[in-house]
């Protein structure tokens, strides 16, 4: 979450990091101190607005004296803590887990993982043409956005977003357990006889692309999606008064999709139906 | 919250099922009728919202009532609970026991795991299913272990329907019937009429039957007409050793009457108790402490320092959470316990939150135990109208109750942090720790969770000392150990040892047959041995140093005539079925795991290693990066056969 520079001075807890001194204000995960020392730890459930639902483990590290991993992202430093990151043992999982996740998903929306693969050798085809695989097609049953479970990672920030951490509407929850486990609202009907409001922040936080935009779904389906032709202009919203930030994404001179920013102290991200679909106005150009 | 509700309205029926639990719903805002006083008012606020841990209790009184839980069902559970229906939807569909689609209101559960694929139920479920046919009106299900192994191959039949108010079974009964009836009822022990039909003419009455062994017979003759089932054995014949002299944790097993209060009390019951407030609970967590009692879930975490540190929380309140979620295949000792003895698990229970400053405490049982269920409520009862328990605990000033909560078919909420979540009416999924349970546990307040045998071991602890107790075992394995024979034995049973005693000596005295293959210690999550290694100690220390663990107290035996390649199948199977999916290497590792076992089922050598490199990679992965014991857990077994018994050479 974005830091607001407000309340009394943290105490600062010390712990060795790959055999470094790091000092980092009380409350601070390991990821946290592995970032402010500049150094690379994978993490695909973790999001900068929500609080890490750990269920990844791509993130893991190894802590002296614990009989298991621990994830980075969750875990908080405490005094005395020796962590190291980069152990045989760590990059094992990290490793293996990639291999796992990637071999029984799509992963080919998700930004950085494809590097990570490369990184640490893994192989996801060593599990065989065989290998289960969640291969379902894409749910379209509206015209905002599209549900693409074959990419779902299970990483629960949609949850998180739409229930009490964000949104507060608990329109999405996971349904049944182990590999069939997925995402769904109740009764797992079409998003359209749920409690969805329609909001989006789903969108902004899912980390694979398993919940897109329709808009930009239909164009990577017609092959016509290129982030390479697309520009960002960050603004305010112009429909109410609160003044939430819109960051558009226009190519060809059409807006394609809408976020918004972070690091934003009020909104950290999140719009509401309007802001984050009611754009069609602006190109109308008749 | 901003909630919203479908269209859908559930029948009369589901209503009557949801508010007999809940009571009449008070405004059209959670079901009911609209009036004009609604018009202006609401229930809300918190205490709508903190009814949420009634979900569970609530879908299974759906289950109970009609079968199965349909939408308009859910969405009325919903709305009287204040739960989003999406995230009561992810819970129904969590547990095995329910079902969100439609089913027979009969549904036979056939176990299909270790000691009962040892003990034919394959062709047990074969053969039942021929019977049945698909006209009958029986949904038969493959299940996980039913905690029924010493009388393998088992099978459990559950009716859904109205429930029968029978009245309380007559004081010192002791006939050891079949649970017929609505095990939650008062009556629930009572026997029915045997017509099925009850005083309510041709209403079904709702009933569950455990059947085991099981022949294709009785099995369809309990799914048919579970209220005229065979009777079930008396626990008693569940312990071989019933009426030995030297028997601590099992010594009751057979000669007290389970449903008889003073019987208990004759038999030296709640002596412990008195003792403990004579004590007072600082000296009695020093008394658990000084006896040197570990957990005997599996984890051996001592159980004093547990106590000590709940105790020592300045939040408040405490609470207590015995575990006897049961799951672990090749496990049943907890059931024999609470079927023989409930009032022991019910006076300890006390003894353990008194120490620990609780006043509540909740019972986790296993929905797949319903005598253990029929037992201990009648137990709780009486030991309330008794003033046991209740607002002054034996006149001592001291309040304490107990609240049973049944389990859905979820191997995964005996985890610790799981059962939390399971009670608290949200997904059986494990939390992250820490902050462990001492610290922020149920309704994340401080909580002591022991399982069922640990918290029986404080009974002697306390009227022997802990001194005495200590002597009892090895310096650091004290006191005596409940073992769960099963397998290819003559005489399957829970066994009590003092610690120290060899696995050889154990096996001895459940009579293990020639040609021994292989033992399965600490159950599907433990390690296998091979026949040379009988001599292991069975203590902590003991198995630790031979590269294997005690776990549960789980000892299976296979001769030469079980493939151990099935065996070895059906525990990859067991856990892709029972990971709740939170955390990739459990969700998609478990799943790897039983497809490379499917590929070297029939292969040895060069063939196999290929996808043996890969097992031991995944599962090294699983080992270290789960979130909880399961993951790290569901390699140990195969990794065992493997190393130690050259599954696959």
């Amino acid at each position: 979450m974005t830091a607001i520079p407000l309340g009394v001075p943290r105490r600062l807890v010390e712990f060795t990091l790959d055999g470094q001194e790091a000092r980092v204000p009380e409350g601070s995960t390991i990821l946290d101190a592995c970032r402010a020392a500049g150094k690379d730890v994978p993490t695909l459930c973790e999001g900068d607005t929500l609080t890490p639902k750990n269920a990844c483990r791509v993130c893991v590290v190894d802590v002296e004296g614990a009989r298991t991993l621990a994830p980075a992202c969750s875990r908080r430093a405490e005094p005395g803590m020796v962590v190291r990151t980069d152990t045989e043992r760590a990059r094992h999982s990290r490793k293996v887990v990639l291999e796992l996740l990637a071999s029984s998903v799509d992963l080919s929306t998700t930004p950085s993982v494809a590097q990570w693969i490369k990184e640490y050798e893994a192989k996801p085809d060593r599990f065989g043409p065989d290998a289960a695989r969640v291969d379902e097609e894409p749910r379209v049953d509206n015209d905002l956005y599209v549900r693409d479970y074959g990419k779902c990672i299970l990483c629960y920030k949609c949850v998180d977003a739409c229930g009490d951490q964000w949104q507060n509407s608990f329109a999405i929850s996971v349904s049944g357990r182990g590999f069939a486990a997925r995402i769904s609202v109740e009764h797992d009907g079409p998003l359209t006889d749920s409690a969805c409001v329609y909001c989006g922040n789903c969108i902004e936080v899912c980390p694979t692309g398993a919940l897109s935009f329709k808009s930009e779904f239909d164009m990577r389906a017609a092959g016509t999606w290129d982030e390479e032709r697309q520009s960002e202009t960050t603004t305010v919203c112009a429909y109410c008064g609160v003044g939430c930030n819109l960051t558009l994404h226009v190519q060809d001179n059409e807006i394609v999709k809408v976020t918004s920013p972070h690091d934003n102290p009020v909104t950290h991200g999140n719009l509401c139906i309007k802001g984050r679909f009611g754009y069609q106005h602006v190109q109308n150009r008749d | 919250m901003d909630l919203r509700f479908g269209d859908s309205k559930p029948t009369d029926e589901e209503r009557a099922a949801v508010d007999a639990l809940l009571g009449p719903p008070t405004s059209s805002w959670e079901g009911a009728d609209r009036s004009d006083a609604d018009l202006r008012w609401a229930r809300g606020g918190r205490e709508a919202r903190d009814r949420r841990d009634q979900l569970l209790p609530a879908l299974h009184a759906l289950n109970d009532r009609v079968g199965w839980i349909s939408e308009g069902a859910l969405d009325y559970v919903c709305r009287r609970l204040t739960v989003p229906p999406a995230e009561a939807y992810g819970v129904a569909t969590f547990y095995a026991m329910f079902s969100v689609r439609p089913r027979p209101a009969t549904v036979l559960h056939v176990c299909t795991d270790l000691a009962c694929t040892a003990g034919g139920a394959s062709e047990l479920c074969a053969a039942v299913e021929a019977r049945l046919g698909p006209e009958s009106g029986v949904q038969v299900e493959r299940s996980p272990c039913l905690g029924l192994c010493e009388r393998a191959p088992a099978t459990l039949a559950i009716r859904a329907g109205e429930s029968a108010r029978l009245g309380v079974p007559p004081p010192g009964e002791f006939e050891d019937e079949a649970v017929r009836a609505d095990s939650e009822g008062p009556g629930a022990a009572a026997p029915g009429d045997g017509t099925g039909k009850g005083r309510r003419g041709r209403t079904t009455l709702r009933a569950t039957a455990v059947c085991a062994p099981a022949t294709p017979d009785t099995a369809v003759r309990t799914a048919t007409a579970p209220e005229s089932a065979p009777t079930e054995p008396a626990p008693a014949l569940a312990v071989p050793q019933t009426g030995a002299p030297d028997l601590t944790l099992l010594k009751r097993i057979g000669t007290v009457d389970p449903a008889s209060l003073d019987d208990y009390r004759a038999h030296g019951g709640y002596t412990a108790l008195r003792r403990a407030f004579e004590l007072g609970p600082a000296a009695v967590i020093r008394e658990v402490t000084d006896a040197g009692l570990v957990g005997r879930g599996g984890a051996a975490f001592p159980t004093g320092r547990k106590w000590q540190a709940t105790a020592a929380q300045p939040d408040h309140p405490h609470y207590l959470v015995c575990n006897a979620d049961e799951s672990e295949p090749g496990t049943f000792k907890d059931r024999v316990l609470m079927e023989g003895d409930p009032y022991a698990l019910v006076e300890a229970m006390t003894i353990a939150a008194y120490a620990t400053g609780a006043h509540r405490g909740h019972l986790y049982l296993r929905g797949e135990y319903p005598r253990a269920l029929a037992r201990l409520t009648h137990a709780i009862e009486q030991a309330r109208t008794r003033g046991l328990l209740g607002d002054d605990v034996l006149g001592q000033g001291y309040a304490f109750d107990i609240e049973i909560r049944r389990g859905a078919g979820a191997y995964i909420c005996g985890e610790e942090t799981a059962l939390f979540n399971s009670i608290e009416g949200y997904r059986g999924e494990p939390r992250s720790k820490p902050p462990f349970p001492v610290e922020k546990g149920l309704f994340g307040r401080p909580t002591v969770e022991n399982n069922v045998e640990t918290l029986v071991n404080v009974l002697p602890i306390l009227t022997m000392g802990a001194e005495a107790y200590a002597a009892i075992g090895t310096p650091t394995s004290t006191g005596p150990k409940l073992f769960c024979v099963s397998g290819t034995v003559a005489r399957p049973g829970v066994y009590e040892l003092p610690f120290g005693a060899t696995l050889g000596e154990l096996l001895t005295l459940a009579g293990v047959r020639d040609n021994l293959r292989a033992v399965l210690l600490g159950g599907a999550a433990g390690g296998f041995v091979r026949p040379d290694e009988l001599d292991i100690p069975l203590t902590f220390e003991g198995t630790r140093e031979a590269g294997t663990t005690l776990g549960s107290g789980v000892v299976m035996a296979f001769d030469d005539t079980v493939p151990l390649p099935r065996l070895l199948l059906r525990i990859a199977e067991f856990f892709r079925d029972e990971s709740c999916g939170q955390c990739v290497p459990c969700r998609v590792g478990t799943v790897r795991q039983e497809e490379a076992l499917h590929r070297i089922a029939d292969r040895t050598g060069a063939d196999a290693a290929g996808d043996i490199t890969l097992l031991r990679e995944v599962g090294r992965a699983m080992r270290d990066a789960s979130i909880c014991g399961l993951g790290q857990t569901a390699w140990n077994a195969v990794e065992s056969a493997i190393d130690r018994l050259g599954a696959y050479e």
